[in-house]
């Protein structure tokens, strides 16, 4: 089997996760993972698409869907993610707001092998900044990690982030 | 110029069982309100986010009005979204903005282009489907029944006098009484939203 199979993650499987916990509206700014992703939830009459221009404006959405009782989940890439940080402080952290972050890994290569994007060299240290606990899914056999997330953020009432690992090998088709 | 106090008096009247987001309002707000557990009173969690915030909650509660007292400078952090209000439309939500001018609770500097912005013009090139301004509190008192009364989104812009504040932070008067959680969980407690 070459790498390609191996790392095949498919956007069916990540929208089969989001809805087991109940998700009610994915707040989010589309990013070069995630537009095969963003179809299927288009044609889901179950979830509200929200598009925010600004990945720090989809934290206080989610945190007034959450206060209000609707269970979001925040679709950003790693850039946005980090555009983000007193957003995640005050509406996230500060609220107590459980909620997931699906993040797009820009420039995040398999094996740890470097790339010329610097986005993902920042991405892990921010999580790690901001005590942000995170999953790394890069194939259809991490999926089940998207629900150890899901079920994290509820219990602890704090953000949880997935980190969407599969740029270069297949998600986006 | 409208005096924040007495505006927030005159919509109080108006309110009936509209859950209230009172923004930079909200240390006047939290004398006024006929409805506390229905108010979402949260100080400052991160400036830029407050309308953000409103309307997640007019996304989450269609059926009940929600009404924001945004700030001008809150609003110039993130005034993409009112491009997101104006895709999705939510006919429950009333989002007023108090234009002061300025940076109140800095010591009043004055944010950028602050005399020249139409923030009414503004909500409607967005998308809003009704905007109104006001720079009185007698027209705006007037005009409030049929702000309410139609179907939201809906924006109204009023020019406010500054409540400047310039003494260091730890000397103010802590208006908040509640925690952020516990506001939050008397509303869903008020709405019976299983937390």
């Amino acid at each position: 089997m070459n790498d390609r199979l191996q790392a095949h993650l498919s956007p069916e499987v990540i929208l089969q996760q989001i809805k087991r916990h109940g998700v009610t509206h994915v707040v989010w700014l589309p990013d070069s993972e995630t537009n095969w992703l963003y179809l299927l939830m288009k044609a889901d009459p179950a979830l509200t698409l929200v598009a925010v221009p600004r990945e720090g404006l989809a934290c206080s959405v989610a945190a007034g869907l959450a206060a209000g009782g609707k269970v979001p989940v925040i679709l950003v890439q790693n850039t946005g993610l980090m555009e983000s940080g007193d957003s995640i402080r005050g509406w996230l952290f500060g609220l107590e707001i459980p909620v997931v972050f699906m993040v797009g890994m820009r420039g995040w290569n398999r094996h740890g092998a470097p790339t010329a994007d610097t986005a993902s060299v920042y991405t892990e240290p921010f999580l790690n900044a901001f005590r942000i606990n995170y999953y790394l899914v890069e194939s259809d056999a991490d999926a089940d990690r998207i629900s150890v997330a899901f079920e994290e953020s509820k219990r602890t009432k704090r953000p949880v982030a997935v980190l969407v690992g599969d740029e270069y090998h297949g998600f986006n088709k | 110029m409208i005096d924040t106090a007495e505006m927030l008096k005159a919509f109080n009247a108006h309110r009936g069982d509209a859950i209230v987001v009172p923004g930079r309002g909200g240390r006047h707000w939290v004398r006024i309100s006929s409805e506390p557990d229905l108010d979402l009173p949260m100080g400052d969690p991160a400036m830029g986010g407050h309308a953000a915030f409103a309307f997640g909650v007019a996304l989450a509660q269609p059926q009940r009005r929600v009404v924001l007292f945004d700030s001008e400078g809150d609003l110039q952090m993130g005034l993409g979204i009112l491009l997101t209000v104006a895709e999705l439309k939510p006919a429950n939500f009333y989002h007023f903005l108090l234009d002061n001018e300025c940076y109140a609770t800095t010591g009043g500097q004055p944010v950028p282009n602050a005399k020249n912005v139409d923030y009414m013009m503004m909500a409607k090139a967005a998308g809003y489907p009704r905007a109104y301004a006001f720079t009185e509190l007698d027209a705006l008192s007037a005009a409030l029944p049929e702000i309410i009364g139609q179907p939201g989104p809906v924006f109204v812009a009023m020019k406010v006098n500054p409540d400047v504040e310039n003494k260091p932070i730890t000397q103010r008067t802590k208006w908040r009484t509640r925690s952020w959680t516990q506001v939050i969980a008397d509303l869903q407690r008020r709405l019976c939203i299983a937390a």
